[in-house]
């Protein structure tokens, strides 16, 4: 009895401390998203598909053109954000004054492009950089190295936003932006640029999450399938746009799907999530970080 | 310095604004003053760009201001102080004045131009890591002069300053737009606080229903009947 | 008025007519294809016109199409029973994801990002039961023994199936003109303009979106169960996920949202470029298809929002009318 909870525990903390290193990969995809809605006021819902994008330019550079990974990702990090840049310019400037759904639903237009790209230009096969990092072992529990790096550097990404955000007038502009664009050319601010910046940082971050996703997941497609769905429901959770509250959500969503996952398959675990999901809508109807009055 | 010959403008079919011929001179400060829904508020729009003119012309110190883009109008030396002071709310004092020095001439002498908002306003000093958005009235209205002064600009167009403060307020508010004068920089006010503004300004125009109804010296219009029985209320 | 009545009558007999004049198979089994999904777009357009734009209904399709196929494999009930219970089953699905959204006022990117999700999670759940709906690989419901294919809603005859969708797709078009003249639309059409006005009003919001989205829900899964007894094979990517909602988003802008035939001028539009895709392509056309539904979506979003019948009778609407000769 006693062997069996003490393997119990071990298995329990290390399903809550990978929890919590997937909540830093998660986090920076809301905060990629959140930042967008947040600026422009536009839903990406294929911002799952720029990560796949990402990760396929990983696997082409570092597996069929050999260059090594630290030199590969940040150029995965510019393609995205280029990307990102390009999704704005082409499809959602020319429907800014259109109803935001529209813009929505155009954004799923480019899910389809895309992911039928993607099987057009790179098969169905899944892919992998064939990089195995060792594993760390704690005791009885065992992390691996590829899950630590992108816990680090997912926080390390999120810092530098932070701090870009706070200290440059270009970081201040684009919080300035959210809150009223109306009066930016007053302070002679081209918000017509800030979009496009805003958007290649919300690239950025996507490019930034496939080169340390793509260390822990083969590439395929639909692979943007198995993480953009949880993205959304944590962006909705922490309230679009609301940095905490999406940083917040996203760690309280990885529990929830590390620890699901201990007991079944890591489906099941977002089915939980899912389920949580609309039982805090009935607790926290307005977001994770909102006061009840 | 500011010229305005017969323009019109307004918001989609509905003109606001029928044939304005203005001018304001280096080191003046000139008012318009006039009812609610004159045009008022359109009038400054038009001068920094928010929205544009149908018909007509806007120089400043000679150059073309409807030819230049909205967001490059700060650089000819007008910042806009708008109607109800538009501060961004979640950021602190210090990042909205940051705002105002957007432009690249403008962060080149951020610290110089710091220090002489925060001389002006000490109190802005005092609340400069507070959110804008918790500041009381007076102290946003000085936040918002402040953040136009950032740019360092030639002429400053306020927006109906004295709009939803407390009269004890709004005696200040008038005070400070006298400090600023004093400092050389050229004013344009809108208010209907006719009595208020006719104190500090050096002319003044009547702005009825979009079009100008009558100008002069201070003087001039305090004396002027239609002025004293529809604003003065004597 | 009459006049229209005549046409749709007219119009109606020849599509009944049609099998028993006309046999080739490939072509009636594109014809059956596309009212089946003509009848899965009208379901969407019935809460996607007001407003309620959900990306969940792959997942009330999804729902359809494997309740029934698993009723009848695993308890050997007749999709006669099967098919009601799964729309059962998928408007239980909606009630709980769209109470909570209407209650708590969830709209706009809101709900679209809820529903996204809720399509994604039903992929999940079928490729995570895998021992029993056969995961990514697909679902076959079982063949039934020769005698009973009228119990088991299995017809080898494509004029049955033509005949089965036709009336689907009447029933479908039914409804939504019911809908469209119900006081429903008046109610709902002014939640889509402002919902607290609405309220205000005496519109009982979140009973009006609710009923509206069971409905469109229902639809939805009659749809997915109908095409899985065509069929005889689903996947969890041909009637369930994100990619099945966003198609019919897509299928219903590029017909028109507005138009009682919208939907079904999309289903056209789309399954005969699917279908030129493949015959053109051949089986290199996997992905080429959903390239141009991708490019084809943001074009006609940018350009042509009403979809391509609301935009021609938009055009002929505003053309002077000819003065009438009585």
């Amino acid at each position: 009895m006693q062997a069996f909870l003490d393997t119990f525990d071990i298995y329990l903390l290390e399903a809550v401390v990978n929890g919590i290193l997937l909540g830093g990969v998660l986090a920076l995809l809301a905060l990629g998203l959140n930042l967008i809605f947040g600026v422009i006021d536009v839903t990406w819902i294929c911002y799952a598909e720029l990560v796949m994008i990402g990760m396929y330019g990983m696997y082409y550079m570092v597996q069929v053109f050999g260059l090594p990974y630290w030199a590969a990702a940040p150029i995965a990090i510019l393609q995205v954000a280029a990307l990102g840049a390009a999704l704005h310019y082409i499809v959602i400037a020319p429907l800014l004054t259109a109803p935001p759904i529209n813009q929505l639903l155009a954004t799923g237009g480019v899910l389809f492009i895309l992911q039928s790209f993607a099987t057009v230009a790179f098969g169905i096969d899944f892919r992998n950089l064939g990089i195995r990092l060792p594993v760390l072992a704690i005791g009885d529990m065992h992390f691996s190295y590829s899950r630590l790096l992108a816990f680090v550097a997912a926080l390390l990404g999120m810092l530098a936003i932070y701090f870009f955000m706070k200290r440059t007038y270009t970081g201040t502009a684009i919080r300035a932006v959210a809150q009223d664009r109306q009066i930016m050319s007053l302070m002679g601010v081209d918000t017509k640029r800030i979009y496009l910046i805003t958007s290649a940082l919300g690239g950025a971050l996507a490019g930034l999450a496939a080169c340390l996703l793509v260390l822990q997941y083969d590439v395929h497609p639909f692979v943007g399938l198995s993480f953009g769905p949880i993205t959304f429901l944590i962006c909705v959770l922490g309230g679009l746009g609301n940095f905490v509250g999406g940083f917040i959500a996203a760690f309280v969503f990885a529990q929830i799907i590390s620890l699901g996952g201990l007991y079944s398959d890591l489906e099941w675990g977002y089915v939980l999530a899912f389920a949580f999901f609309i039982v805090m809508m009935f607790i926290r109807p307005a977001g994770l970080l909102a006061r009840r009055s | 310095m500011l010229e305005l010959r017969s323009l019109d403008a307004g918001y989609g079919s509905f003109q606001a604004l029928f044939g304005i011929n203005l001018e304001v001179r280096a080191g003046e400060a000139v008012g318009v003053i006039g009812p609610n829904g004159a045009g008022k508020t359109t009038l400054m729009r038009v001068i920094s760009g928010l929205i544009r003119p149908t018909e007509g012309s806007i120089t400043m110190e000679g150059r073309d201001v409807v030819a230049t883009p909205a967001h490059r109008i700060v650089d000819l030396g007008i910042a806009h102080v708008p109607e109800n002071r538009r501060l961004f709310p979640r950021l602190t004092v210090d990042d909205n004045l940051k705002m105002g020095a957007y432009m690249p001439g403008a962060r080149a002498k951020y610290a110089e131009r710091l220090e002489f908002v925060f001389d002006l306003f000490p109190r802005m000093k005092e609340r400069r890591s507070q959110m804008a958005g918790t500041l009381s009235g007076g102290e946003q209205q000085m936040c918002a002069i402040g953040r136009a002064l950032m740019s360092d600009p030639k002429l400053l167009l306020l927006d109906e300053p004295s709009a939803g403060l407390a009269p004890v307020v709004v005696q200040q508010v008038f005070e400070l737009v006298k400090r600023i004068r004093s400092g050389g920089l050229t004013v344009l006010i809108v208010e209907q606080n006719v009595q208020q503004v006719l104190k500090v300004v050096d002319r003044a125009y009547l702005l009825e229903a979009g079009t100008i109804r009558a100008s002069g010296t201070s003087e001039e219009m305090m004396k002027n009947d239609t002025i004293k029985q529809a604003y003065l209320g004597v | 008025m009459n006049s229209r009545y005549a046409a749709w009558a007219v119009g109606l007999a020849a599509l009944i007519a049609l099998p028993f004049v006309y046999r080739e198979p490939y072509h009636l089994h594109i014809l059956v294809l596309m009212l089946i999904w003509s009848f899965a777009y009208t379901s969407w357009s019935i809460m996607g016109r007001f407003g309620l734009v959900s990306l969940g209904h792959g997942g009330f399709m999804g729902v359809g199409a494997y309740v029934t196929a698993l009723l009848w494999n695993h308890l050997d009930i007749t999709p006669w029973i099967g098919i009601p219970l799964s729309m059962v089953a998928a408007g239980l699905l909606a009630l709980v994801v769209a109470y909570p959204c209407f209650r708590f006022r969830i709209t706009g990117h809101y709900f679209v990002l809820v529903t996204l999700a809720l399509s994604g999670i039903v992929l999940q759940v079928i490729t995570a039961t895998r021992d029993y709906t056969g995961g990514s690989l697909g679902y076959t419901p079982n063949r039934a023994p020769s005698g009973q294919g009228l119990l088991a809603l299995q017809f080898d005859d494509k004029t049955t199936w033509y005949l089965i969708a036709l009336g689907v797709w009447v029933v479908g078009l039914l409804i939504w003109r019911w809908v469209d003249r119900s006081m429903s639309r008046y109610a709902m059409e002014a939640i889509s303009e402002d919902e607290d006005a609405a309220a205000a009003a005496g519109v009982n919001v979140t009973a009006e979106k609710l009923k509206i989205t069971l409905i469109s829900a229902l639809m939805t899964a009659l749809a997915g169960a109908l095409y899985c007894q065509y069929q005889m094979f689903i996947s969890p990517d041909t009637v369930s996920g994100i990619a099945v909602s966003l198609q019919m988003v897509f299928a219903v802008i590029v017909g028109g949202l507005y138009v009682s035939l919208g939907p079904t001028i999309g289903a056209i539009i789309t399954i005969l470029l699917a279908e030129g895709l493949r015959i053109g392509f051949g089986t290199k056309a996997v992905g080429w298809d959903n390239l141009v539904y991708g490019v084809l979506l943001v074009v006609f979003i940018i350009f042509l929002p009403k979809g391509i019948l609301g935009s021609v009778l938009d055009k002929l609407k505003a053309q002077p009318k000819k003065p009438k000769t009585t």
